[in-house]
C-alpha cells in the first residue's frame, strides 16, 4: 500500500522529506565523501565533523534481501494481524550522482520469487501504525519495478 | 608483551549444560561451571587469584562471590555483548601474561528467554525508528549476509542444510549439548522459512548455560592433573569501515574487511600459526551461513571452496578441517555470555583427547575459535598442545 498526503506523519523526523517531493535524506561528508544514511554528526569513515544532509536518489538497485516471516518483538509497531515483509539493501546514488550508499529498507514485496538481487526498486512509503491522535505513521520502502503482464 | 612474560595454559574447565533449565538462574549455573572448572583443576576458590566474566541477560558475575566465597579476590564483570566470554577470556590471559598473577578464572554464563532477541534500538546508538519499522532483528542480518553472499560466490541451499544436519549430528554426541536429536537435511530444508533463504532448523536459538575456565601460568602448568593446554593466542577487534555488520542501517558501497578477518588475521600472527596447522575448528554459527561465510573469513579456504568443502566432508569430526564438533551454536543454543568460552571448553576437550564420540581422531596439537556478534565484534583463540 502507498500512502501520501499531509495526514500522514514520518516514523523519524530526519529520515526523508515529507510531505512534498519525499526523498531519503543522507549525510555527505565534505572532507572525503562519504555518503551515510540517515545523516549523522561526524563521518565514521575519516572522523570529519563537516557533514551535510544530501538527497537520495529514488530509485537504485537490490543489493541483497530477505523475507521477515515473525512478528518482532517491540519495539516494532504494527496495527493489526502482522503479515510477512520484505527487507534488503538497495544502492542509492546521491541525488546529485557525486556519492552512493547502501540503504537498509522495508520491502513491498514479500515473495521471494519476485525478489531478485540487482532489480530496479523504487522509492514509496508504508503504513506503520496509527499514533496517538489517530494519525497515520509512515516509513519508507521500496518497490519493484513493475512487472509486465505477459 | 615482551619475549620474557609468561606464557598462559588453561589448567581447569567447566560447563553447565547448554538449554533450557527452568527454576535454575544463570548464576546458578555459572557457580556450577566454576566448582566444575575448578575440581578439573584440582584447586579450590581460594587459589583463584582474579576472575573476569559476565552475562548479558543474568546478572553480574562478580555477584558469584557470594556463593563461591568471599575471598577479596579481584572480579572484573565483562559486559561486551557476543564477545563478553572472549572479552573475559582476553583480560584473564593479558593478567597472567603481565605477570599480575598466576591463576585466573574466565566465565560467562547466560539465560535469555525463548524467541528472537529483542534489541534496544537507543542502546546501540540507533533511532528508535530502527526498531520500529521491523529492521532490527539479527535473524535479517544473517539472512541478507549469506543471501548475498550465495549470490556471488555460489554456494547452495543444499549446503546450508547440510551445515545444520551436521550440527545435529555432533550434538548428538555431545552430553551438555541442547539439541540432540539428529535431523535431515530434507528436514532442515523443509522446516518454515525464518528469514529466506535461513528456516527454522539453520538457526539457532537464545538459550542458557554456563562455561568457566582456570588458566595459569604456563611454567607452572605441569602442577595441575590434566594433561595442559596453550592459551597460545586471543585477539578481539571491532567493525572497520566497509564490513557489512549487524544493525547497519546503510553500508558504504565498497565491501572491507570484517572484524572476524581482521581477528583471525591477529591471532594466527600472535600464536605463530596458519590455517593450515589446524587441527580443529570452532566457528561461529548463529545460522548455517555463518558458519560457511566465517571458514572463508577466518582463512580456512577461499570464497566459493566452502560448497565442496562441505559436499566432500571435510568439515565432519573425520574430515581433513572438522568444524563445530559439539554441535556449535546451533546445537547448543545461544546464552551469549557462555558461547564464546563453550567453544573454548570443546577445544580443550579435544586437544586432550578427552571428546569421547566426537574426537578428532589423530590426536590434534592445534585448535582454533571464533565468535562473531553484535554490533560487529569478533573474538578468536588459538590453542596447542
Amino acid at each position: 500500500m502507498t500512502v501520501a498526503g499531509p495526514a500522514a506523519v514520518p516514523v523519524a523526523e530526519g529520515l526523508f522529506s515529507w510531505p512534498d517531493e519525499p526523498r531519503l535524506i543522507g549525510g555527505r561528508c565534505a572532507a572525503c565523501g562519504t555518503t551515510t544514511f540517515p545523516s549523522q554528526l561526524s563521518c565514521p569513515r575519516c572522523t570529519g565533523t563537516d557533514v551535510r544532509a544530501v538527497p537520495l536518489a529514488t530509485t537504485g538497485r537490490l543489493w541483497t534481501w530477505t523475507v521477515q516471516a515473525f512478528e518482532p518483538k517491540p519495539p516494532y509497531l504494527a496495527d493489526g494481524p502482522f503479515e510477512p515483509y520484505g527487507v534488503g539493501y538497495v544502492e542509492l546514488a546521491t541525488q546529485d550522482r557525486s556519492g552512493a550508499v547502501l540503504v537498509e529498507s522495508r520491502l513491498t514485496e514479500a515473495d521471494p520469487g519476485r525478489l531478485e538481487i540487482g532489480a530496479t526498486m523504487t522509492l514509496t512509503f508504508v503504513p506503520v501504525c496509527r499514533d496517538a491522535a489517530g494519525r497515520q505513521v509512515v516509513t519508507f520502502a521500496f518497490a519493484p519495478e513493475q512487472t509486465r503482464p505477459q | 608483551m615482551d619475549e620474557g612474560s609468561p606464557s598462559v595454559a588453561i589448567v581447569g574447565i567447566g560447563i553447565h549444560p547448554f538449554g533450557r533449565h527452568p527454576g535454575v538462574s544463570g548464576r546458578t549455573q555459572g557457580a556450577f561451571a566454576a566448582r566444575q572448572a575448578l575440581t578439573d583443576a584440582g584447586i579450590g576458590w581460594n587459589d583463584v587469584q582474579c576472575a573476569f566474566g559476565g552475562s548479558v541477560a543474568a546478572g553480574g558475575a562478580d555477584t558469584l562471590v557470594s556463593d563461591l566465597g568471599l575471598t577479596g579476590l579481584p572480579f572484573v564483570n565483562v559486559h561486551n555483548g557476543c564477545g563478553t566470554g572472549g572479552s573475559a577470556l582476553a583480560m584473564a590471559e593479558r593478567a597472567i601474561r603481565s605477570g599480575d598473577h598466576d591463576v585466573a578464572m574466565a566465565i560467562g554464563f547466560d539465560k535469555h528467554p525463548p524467541g528472537a532477541f529483542n534489541a534496544d534500538p537507543e542502546a546501540s546508538g540507533l533511532g528508535r525508528w530502527y526498531g520500529e519499522t521491523g529492521l532490527m532483528l539479527t535473524t535479517q542480518f544473517f539472512a541478507m549476509k549469506i543471501q548475498r553472499y550465495m549470490h556471488e560466490f555460489g554456494i547452495s541451499p543444499a549446503s546450508l542444510a547440510k551445515v545444520a544436519a551436521k550440527a545435529y549430528r555432533n550434538g548428538a554426541g555431545n552430553p551438555h549439548a541442547w539439541r540432540r536429536q539428529p535431523l535431515s537435511e530434507a528436514e532442515i530444508a523443509a522446516a518454515p522459512m525464518i528469514s529466506h533463504p535461513l528456516t527454522k532448523y539453520m538457526f539457532c536459538s537464545p538459550g542458557e548455560g554456563a562455561v568457566a575456565l582456570v588458566l595459569a601460568r604456563a611454567d607452572q602448568a605441569r602442577r595441575y592433573p590434566a594433561r595442559p593446554v596453550y592459551l597460545k593466542a586471543v585477539s578481539f577487534r571491532t567493525r572497520q569501515f566497509g564490513s557489512f555488520e549487524v544493525f547497519s542501517p546503510w553500508l558504504a558501497p565498497d565491501r572491507g574487511a570484517g572484524p572476524t578477518t581482521e581477528a583471525a588475521r591477529a591471532t594466527f600472527e600472535s600464536a605463530g600459526l596458519g590455517p593450515a596447522d589446524v587441527d580443529v575448528i570452532q566457528l561461529q554459527d548463529t545460522e548455517s551461513g555463518a558458519e560457511i561465510m566465517h571458514m572463508a573469513e577466518t582463512g580456512f579456504c577461499k570464497d566459493g571452496e566452502q560448497e565442496m568443502l562441505i559436499l566432500s566432508g571435510a568439515t565432519e569430526i573425520g574430515g581433513t578441517m572438522p568444524v563445530n564438533t559439539d554441535g556449535g551454536c546451533l546445537a547448543n543454543g545461544e546464552p551469549i555470555g557462555a558461547s564464546g568460552l563453550r567453544q573454548v571448553y570443546e577445544n580443550v576437550q579435544q586437544l586432550r583427547g578427552a571428546a569421547g564420540q566426537r574426537q578428532v581422531p589423530g590426536q590434534p596439537r592445534v585448535a582454533f575459535t571464533h565468535v562473531y556478534g553484535a554490533p560487529g565484534i569478533s573474538c578468536c583463540t588459538v590453542l596447542t598442545t
